[in-house]
């Protein structure tokens, strides 16, 4: 030993591993401008494609005449259901187990449905001939509220389903009606209610909205009819999945095609989905044989694909008088437009939505969803969200705070006393989930000592008054949320996506001078894969996370995964890394063994080595390892130091946090100012809390957006009012407010390293804390529901309602 | 189709000429025709700033100019602000306040940003986000590109002191 | 988005950008800045055969300021506007609307012109210069007219001037007393949900002059004589404002959008003007 010889400390330090805060390895790149989004791939001869779309919400296509449009030099081809139906592919299955029309077959059902494909040699005259194609449609009545659609004479949207009295997820009671999906204990759940001392009853309503990530959805798609290979780059969040269903859809073997995801600009759900026109691009480069490319412009994205939410939520709790909850009843009349293409695990039309019970004890409790047809776009995907966790997460804590009112009780404390206690984990819910762990008194404590919550209630009592004596129109609001989720699907016995079970995958090859390539099945759309995930590897194997490629997105190269949404990279392919990991060093091992001339019982791993136990000077670093598998021929050990490892969790897992939001609001204009937003995050272990803290702040940023005034919007006829952004709210710099984060840190007692993931945590948690503050504001006033999102002419309503402009 | 036009456009400080339709828009000129893929294309009506590049020493979307109006103009996109060898302090600085998530506004973002500082070299954080409004981040919540661009005006006046 | 084909045009003078009108009609239209015009057209909602770009067009440029008069060349922007020291000193109320215009990008090459011009009731300058009682200088094939701001808007784009003028300078009388320009969005980039632009002197304690509009609450700019009326000679407490605000609602016709209903429209005028009134008036 001598200086120069690094402390263990100083080993540990540049491993750059978990618990690091690493700069990115993907910013590189993208701050000079040179990621690679699939509207930056250029190929020789490509072709566009782009769509004519229905101005009707509803309507017969009577003639389609497209003439004029293929006359147009430049114009290579005009695709209609026609063309497509020879092929069987002018509809397309949906990941809910509906179908979906990929051209308009005989009707529209949505504003700006698929009608024609226009392929030209460039976007400009895509854009002239869409122009020229002559549409006739002939007007339907329309149905934009899902109540109006379950109405007996409501008109018929789904003639193709006309008659067929059974879906995918169990008999339709209407020609509108979908599924009626049931769990829980419904008669013991009415039994309590009936029982119960105190009840509260109220209709919540999670508002139609979109995950409108910077880039929209777009494709590039390349047959080469020579080889007889197929690639398709496209804004992908599941690349795998979408190269199974484009061999199943086509015909093609799976082996000959080719799915890559490049860059992707941002996602949140809006990119799980398979939409029309990947179908059409595909189709298009068959026909001609050139690659073509589709790239929706925003109007596109935000009228046609994938919109999240949409949930009218009936709900009704009962507690004791002293406030201890007995039981939770919810029925969900859920809109999920013209065709149902939610993004869920098969098994479960509505998602996760069963974790409605929260971070609460509640003994027992019922939750049915109807899912409704009508004339709006398909979709409810999960935005930035488990599978609908959004949705519960919102329901309870809303139900929560009305039950404190009910109860004249603060919601802090009502939320303590029906905490799930730190000793009751693994915790079985009444609706069937098991949580992993958990300590949500000492989150809770946390938080409200860090925002000063008591002082902050002075605060408010103090404003309240001055309001009341007519010497301030602004009312302070404090909005608290508690809120549990469920990440990481798998496991495969529960959840698959088109019969694909849900597992995830790491490959990891370790090079002779000992750096690594590392694949996986996720990709990452902005979340830090290359950079977290190399640190994982970094931990487990020694190496520093410097020396090591995170590769993901490519099917020709990359283990088969389900990809990347409901938070679920960190949770499994997080865990199929670190197990990776562990097979590498398991071979390592016994090569350090033969190395040392000892047995392999007789070493320990410590940190990037393996030492001989009680003779620490002894030992091969996990460099000396490497190259030692590849230049010496080792008895009984194949050369090479690689692993594959697929990981099937046994369990999901429940990462938790505490969010407060503190709102002044003018109850004139209706305007409010964020002064405070503090946010604990309690995801397990913590891979890069760098990268943590800025999950968390985007997260919150989202919320922000949706609880204030983000959502799309349909007037009675059917037509999109929010399509660009001038009217859909994505706030600025300077309407965002500034985030505090703080954590508390439970592992996953069945994740490898304890990781739960929490990319979608502050999406989930943040829209509560928002609302309940605007809901807050106006308690004292008799508020006890109003609907998001809450920007200023609604929440000037409720001050209105409620006798506040004198 | 229209007739087409000749155009010249220094951009980046390379001269070119080119025959285009006077409809084209900008942003595609910058992107397809010389390959400067970094600026991107975000809502294209003006609101997100992912295009923005600096023409004749201002900020703008480009995605919201004809290619003829910028006959004769002098562009700088993201690709013209560094080079691998040597990054501009912006680049540097939302890489270590952890600036960018998913990247696709970052180009916009940063040449924005260098502009801002070049008006303003020691802005306040109000004036910071105020002077950002045009750029819209789906991913950071804007709170460590504030940062970033905070710490990148302080590093350029500390090197202007030093000087 | 993509817009139809057309011809462009770049006069480097006046007259040749009126010759071009001439010849080409109705099929012409002016551009200044664009961020108006160009998204309509991306969107197809407008179709123009020939644009004619004013860039070049040095008359059209320049800030004068005189001791009783600014003029304000069409082709100004708003972000020289707002760093035109002179021009924030004689006229401040310009610097504080033109802040709470867009964004710093559009305010780079959207124009004073453009924006009074267009007939866009979502537009701000127009209420302001109504307000400043400007005067808009035409010049059409038959000379130069002029015409008050408060005489130049007739309905939903369509204003007093004629297909083949163009709006070349606007004049601005040198206002004495205290501003205010309060404007309630819904974020930045957004168009006003009420707008109230406010001018008013002082003399003994009471308002000696006053002058008030109002933007995005009509399909026109409205400048309520009447509003200022009721603050004249009066002490510009709570009555006098609430009768301001009153006369003020009759003047306007706001329309149900995705801002929110009319009711809340014009509840949220009437607080804007009120809190504008306030403003100015401490200012006086």
């Amino acid at each position: 030993m001598n200086d120069l010889t690094p402390s263990r400390e100083e080993r540990i330090a540049n491993l750059k591993g978990l618990g690091s805060s690493r700069k990115r390895v993907e910013d590189v790149r993208f701050t000079q401008g040179k990621g690679n989004y699939v509207d930056d791939i250029k190929m020789a001869g490509m072709l566009f494609g782009d769509f004519v779309r229905s101005p009707y919400a509803h309507a017969r296509v009577v003639s389609i005449n497209a003439d004029a449009a293929r006359a147009l030099p430049g114009v290579v081809a005009v695709l209609t259901a026609a063309d497509l139906a020879p092929l069987n592919l002018h509809w397309m299955p949906t990941l809910a187990g509906d179908k979906q029309m990929v051209l308009a077959d005989g009707k529209v059902l949505f504003q700006g449905q698929e009608v024609a494909f226009v392929v030209a040699t460039d976007r400009y005259i895509a854009a002239d001939a869409i122009e020229l194609v002559e549409v006739e449609y002939e007007e339907l009545p329309v149905v934009v509220d899902p109540f109006a659609a379950l109405a007996p004479d409501a008109p018929v949207l789904r003639e193709d389903l006309n008659g067929i009295l059974s879906g995918a997820h169990g008999p339709r009671r209407h020609h509108n009606h979908i599924f009626l999906w049931e769990t829980g204990d419904k008669a013991a759940t009415e039994e309590a209610l009936g029982a119960a001392e105190v009840v509260a009853e109220e209709v919540v309503y999670y508002h139609r909205t979109h995950p409108c990530p910077l880039e929209t959805c777009g494709c590039v798609a390349s047959m080469d009819k020579v080889n007889g290979k197929l690639t398709v780059w496209g804004t992908f969040q599941a690349p795998h999945v979408v190269r199974t269903v484009a061999s199943l859809l086509s015909g093609i073997e799976e082996h000959n095609i080719r799915v890559v995801s490049p860059d992707i600009g941002g996602g949140f759900g809006n990119k799980v989905g398979v939409y029309p026109g990947y179908v059409c691009a595909i189709v298009a480069s068959i026909v001609t044989g050139k690659p073509v490319k589709w790239v929706e412009d925003r109007m596109d994205n935000l009228m046609a694909t994938a919109f999240a939410r949409d949930y009218w939520m009936k709900g009704r709790i009962s507690a004791t008088k002293e406030g201890r909850i007995t039981a939770l009843h919810c029925h969900v009349t859920a809109d999920h437009g013209a065709f149902d293409a939610c993004a869920d695990p098969t098994k479960f039309p509505a998602g996760f939505f069963h974790i409605c019970t929260g971070s609460y004890d509640i003994p027992v409790a019922y939750v049915g969803v109807d899912g409704v047809y009508t004339n709006k776009a398909p979709g409810g995907v999960a935005y930035r969200c488990s599978f609908r966790v959004t949705e519960a997460a919102y329901f309870i804590e809303r139900m929560i705070e009305v039950l404190a009112i009910e109860l004249g009780m603060d919601a802090a404390e009502l939320r303590r006393i029906n905490f799930i206690r730190k000793d009751q984990f693994p915790y079985q819910s009444a609706l069937g989930w098991e949580y992993d762990s958990g300590d949500y008194h000492t989150a809770w404590d946390k938080a409200l000592a860090a925002v000063d919550y008591k002082g902050l209630r002075a605060e408010q009592a103090q404003r309240l008054a001055e309001f009341r004596a007519g010497r301030t129109r602004k009312l302070l609001g404090i909005g608290l949320t508690h809120f549990t989720e469920i990440v990481g699907a798998g496991p495969v016995k529960n959840c698959d996506i088109l019969g694909m079970g849900m597992f995830d995958s790491c490959e990891i090859r370790i090079h002779p001078t000992g750096s690594a390539i590392a694949r996986l099945g996720t990709i990452s759309q902005g979340q830090g894969h290359a950079t977290t995930f190399a640190q994982i590897i970094a931990s487990e194997i020694g190496l520093s996370a410097d020396s090591i490629t995170v590769e993901e997105g490519d099917t020709d190269t990359a283990p088969y995964g389900l990809g990347t949404y409901g938070s679920r990279s960190t949770p499994v392919a997080g865990a199929a890394t670190a197990l990776c990991g562990r097979k590498i060093r398991a071979k390592a091992q016994m090569i350090a063994a033969w190395l040392l001339e000892v047995h392999e019982g007789d070493l320990e791993w410590d940190v990037d080595r393996f030492q001989v136990k009680g003779a620490p000077e002894r030992f091969k670093t996990m460099k000396d390892i490497a190259y030692a598998a590849y230049n010496q021929a080792i008895p009984g050990i194949e050369p090479g130091l690689e692993a594959v490892s697929y990981y099937d969790p046994p369990n999901m897992t429940y990462p938790f946090g505490a969010y407060i939001a503190v709102m002044e609001i003018d109850v004139d204009t209706g305007e409010h100012a964020v002064r405070q937003f503090y946010a604990l995050d309690d995801c397990g272990t913590r891979i890069n809390p760098m990268v943590i803290e800025g999950q968390v702040h985007g997260g919150a940023t989202e919320g922000y957006a949706i609880a204030m005034g983000q959502e799309i919007a349909y007037d009675e006829i059917g037509n999109v009012k929010t399509g660009t952004l001038m009217d859909f709210f994505l706030p600025t710099a300077w309407e965002t407010p500034h985030y505090t984060t703080d954590h508390t840190e439970t592992p996953s007692p069945h994740h490898p390293i304890g990781a739960k993931g929490v990319g979608e945590s502050p999406n989930v948690g943040s829209v509560p804390a928002f609302s309940n503050a605007v809901h807050d504001a106006f308690r004292p006033f008799g508020l006890r529901q109003s609907h998001m999102p809450h920007d200023h002419w609604r929440i000037w309503k409720i001050a209105r309602d409620l006798g506040l402009h004198g | 189709m229209g007739k087409k036009m000749q155009i010249s456009l220094t951009v980046n400080g390379e001269v070119h000429y080119i025959l285009a339709e006077p409809r084209e828009l900008l942003i595609h000129t910058l992107r397809e025709r010389l390959g400067l893929t970094g600026p991107h294309i975000g809502c294209e009506t003006s609101h997100c700033g992912a295009c923005t590049v600096d023409m004749n020493g201002r900020s703008v979307k480009a995605c919201t100019v004809f290619v003829a109006q910028a006959d004769g103009a002098e562009i700088t996109t993201i690709e013209g602000l560094g080079s691998p060898d040597g990054l501009h302090v912006l680049q540097r600085t939302f890489r270590e306040h952890h600036g960018l998530q998913c990247g696709y506004c970052t180009p916009g973002m940063i040449t924005r940003a260098h502009r801002l500082l070049i008006e303003n070299p020691n802005p306040t954080e109000e004036e910071v986000r105020f002077g950002m409004a045009g750029n819209l981040c789906r991913c950071t919540g804007y709170q460590n590109i504030v940062k970033a661009i905070l710490a990148a005006a302080s590093e350029m006046n500390a090197k202007e002191a030093a000087e | 988005m993509i817009p139809s084909a057309f011809e462009y045009h770049r006069p480097g003078d006046l007259a040749s950008a009126l010759g071009i009108l001439s010849a080409y009609g109705d099929e012409a239209r002016v551009i200044a800045g664009g961020h108006s015009l160009i998204p309509m057209m991306k969107l197809r909602m407008a179709s123009v055969g020939h644009l004619v770009d004013l860039q070049s067009v040095a008359e059209l440029r320049g800030i004068t300021v005189a001791e009783r008069e600014v003029t304000i060349g069409a082709m100004v922007t708003q972000a020289e506007l707002i760093s035109h020291d002179g021009l924030a000193k004689a006229v401040p109320i310009l610097r504080e609307a033109a802040l709470q215009i867009a964004d710093p990008q559009v305010r780079y090459v959207g124009t004073v012109g453009g924006n009074v011009a267009n007939g866009d009731p979502g537009n701000d300058m127009p209420g302001l210069m109504q307000c400043l009682d400007a005067r808009f200088t035409l010049v059409g094939p038959g000379g130069p007219r002029e015409v008050p701001a408060r005489a130049f808007y007739h309905g939903l784009y369509a204003t007093e001037r004629a297909e083949d003028e163009i709006l070349t300078r606007i004049a601005i009388p040198v206002h004495a007393g205290g501003h205010a320009y309060e404007k309630q969005k819904r974020k930045i980039g957004d168009y006003a949900t009420a707008a109230a632009a406010v001018l008013l002197t002082k003399s003994g304690g009471k308002v000696a002059s006053a002058s008030v509009a109002m933007t995005n609450l009509s399909d026109v700019p409205v400048w309520s004589e009447a509003a200022a009326a009721a603050l004249v000679g009066r002490d510009c407490g709570a009555e006098a404002v609430a009768d301001a605000v009153a006369a003020m609602l009759a003047d306007i016709d706001p329309q149900a959008d995705n801002r929110g209903p009319i009711a809340f429209k014009k509840h949220v005028a009437g607080v804007i003007l009120g809190r504008a009134i306030a403003r100015a008036w401490s200012r006086a």
